[in-house]
């Protein structure tokens, strides 16, 4: 009950920070959604061994974290908490992919990304790089491993930078004027307004289960939880109908409308021009692998 | 709406499992009028109310609501001209903040958007909430969260107010507030409540119900007098009255 409690007013905490007063904040919802956007699109565009060249997208995070004043222990906290799904979905790739496709040269300490722009053999030869002892081999499936898990923490963090300076509310009625299905947008709504309500009740029901288990051993039996789930499930379901009857009272008719008044001035178009530039170099452009090879090359 | 009328004639209702809701209901309820509906838990109020916003069908009978008979012809027409303010205000707030709840009903009625932001904030403070605009619903008190509720319904200006039990969950001097701004409220207004010394203070006329029938329709003060009709019903004299012999 505490761990739901606890959560509950971490989520408050979300829309705390979502009405600060920096100049992130006052941006137009829209030109953060579509700049996130574009960035989480072309982070996830590139192939699945490619890790250096992701390095500098955490230019992004960063900077915007810097600029929100948003406290960056409280997002690590919340990026760690969704760590498993990713670690889940890539942990596997070590043992099925086994090619080795990287080498590190312990003598030359250069790491170095060579999938997809230079060809392997040719790489070693310019960079003087020989398979013997003294170079480490990593497979294909740590690449993409960590490849995955890069991304992730990069849109993931993207995303809760979006939240954190527009709040959800404002994200939604952005999506509502870039045209997205209304009923996507009520979902979204919906689920955001009654996830406090639902854990509410659910956080009521534990309670009242705790008070009433007497014996020393208090955690919940499986023959308990599966009841209570359904219970909590009718609750939710008598609730939707109360809501919905609450929302044809006063004329609904499928579509949420909110009005808002939202200015898209020069301040957003700059934002996004800027941000967008630097995301389409950092995608044309491998600039850890430049940078290294004209370094290897200095010296 | 010329004359905000409710009339109801031999209202019948059965539930899909065989309970009778509301059995054999008629009454008529003027212009301006104050109802209060009591009764015990499970006498049919909440039923009753339903069937007046259009949200349940009679098995039989028939409802008008002002000049028009209530079937799904008009069924918007009338939820223009009845506002239902829910039991719990959780289920009526639904929006990301109060400003766009109180600004639903509005916006879905076709008030043009030029005037929304002003008939929002004339209707905050009317319940006296103007500060709360900006607030998501999840965050406030018990009685702000009725307070605004009630803003969402008045903001449409009905003729008809419907109340489920307004006075539930609230500390005293929210109960006291809220019956001070109902008492100011001219519409005709349909209380369904235990809180029978609201029901004293506000309405003038009460129908009791039982088991899904009307047992009294008349004068409040004289009803609540009459202990017998009270004790058959699963009620109480109201508190203010129990001191005076």
């Amino acid at each position: 009950m505490g761990n739901l409690q606890n959560n509950l007013f971490d989520i408050f905490y979300m829309d705390t920070l979502a009405c600060s007063k920096t100049w992130i904040h006052s941006l137009d919802p829209r030109a953060k959604v579509l700049t996130t956007l574009l960035f989480v699109g072309i982070v996830v565009s590139f192939g699945k061994y490619e890790i250096s060249i992701l390095i500098p997208f955490m230019l992004y995070p960063v900077i915007m974290i810097t600029w929100a004043n948003l406290p960056i222990i409280y997002l690590i906290k919340k990026m760690v908490l969704l760590m498993p799904f990713a670690f889940f979905i890539g942990i596997f790739n070590p043992f099925i992919d086994r090619d080795i496709i990287l080498k590190i040269d312990l003598t030359f300490i250069s790491l170095l990304d060579i999938a997809r722009f230079v060809d392997l053999t040719k790489f070693i030869e310019i960079m003087g790089l020989q398979n013997s002892t003294g170079v480490i081999e990593i497979s294909g499936g740590w690449l993409s491993f960590f490849s995955i898990m890069i991304r992730f923490s990069l849109t993931v963090s993207a995303a809760l930078i979006l939240i954190s300076t527009t709040g959800f509310d404002s994200v939604c009625l952005a999506l509502q004027k870039f045209r997205v299905p209304s009923p996507f947008i009520v979902q979204l709504m919906f689920l955001y307004r009654y996830m406090f309500v639902l854990i509410d009740e659910a956080s009521r029901m534990v309670r009242a289960r705790s008070l009433r288990t007497f014996d020393a051993d208090s955690k919940m039996r499986f023959s308990l939880f599966v009841p209570m789930i359904g219970q909590l499930l009718l609750r939710t379901l008598d609730r939707a109908q109360r809501i919905h009857l609450a929302m044809c009272c006063r004329g609904f008719d499928g579509h949420i409308q909110m009005v808002r008044k939202m200015s898209f001035g020069m301040k957003e178009i700059l934002f996004i021009a800027g941000w967008s530039f630097v995301f389409v170099m950092f995608r044309l452009y491998n600039i850890p692998l430049n940078l290294g090879i004209l370094l290897s090359k200095l010296y | 709406m010329s004359h905000h009328i409710v009339q109801a004639d031999n209202l019948h209702y059965i539930y899909p499992d065989g309970t009778i809701g509301l059995d054999e209901i008629s009454f008529k309820i003027h212009h301006g009028e104050s109802v209060a509906l009591v009764g015990s838990n499970g006498a049919g109020k909440s039923t009753l109310l339903l069937h007046l916003i259009g949200c349940l069908t009679p098995t039989k009978g028939d409802i008008r609501i002002g000049d028009y008979p209530l079937n799904k012809k008009n069924l918007k027409a009338v939820r223009r001209s009845t506002g239902m303010v829910f039991q719990d205000p959780d289920d009526q707030l639904f929006m990301p903040t109060v400003f766009d709840d109180v600004a639903f009903g509005l916006i879905n009625f076709g008030v043009p958007e030029s005037e929304i932001e002003n008939q929002v904030m004339k209707a905050l403070e009317i319940v006296g909430v103007p500060h709360l605009s900006k607030r998501s619903p999840h965050k406030l008190s018990g009685g702000e969260k009725r307070a605004v509720a009630i803003a969402t319904v008045i903001a449409t200006m009905p003729d008809i107010l419907i109340m489920d039990e307004p006075s539930s969950n609230l500390d005293p001097a929210s109960r006291r507030r809220l019956i001070n701004l109902l008492k100011t409220f001219t519409h005709t207004k349909i209380i369904a409540t235990h809180d029978l010394d609201m029901a004293l203070e506000i309405c003038e006329r009460t129908i009791v119900l039982n088991k899904g029938g009307i047992i009294a329709d008349g004068n409040t003060k004289e009803l609540f007098h009459n202990e017998k009709l009270l004790l058959e019903s699963g009620l109480e004299k109201p508190l203010t009255m129990q001191g005076l012999r």
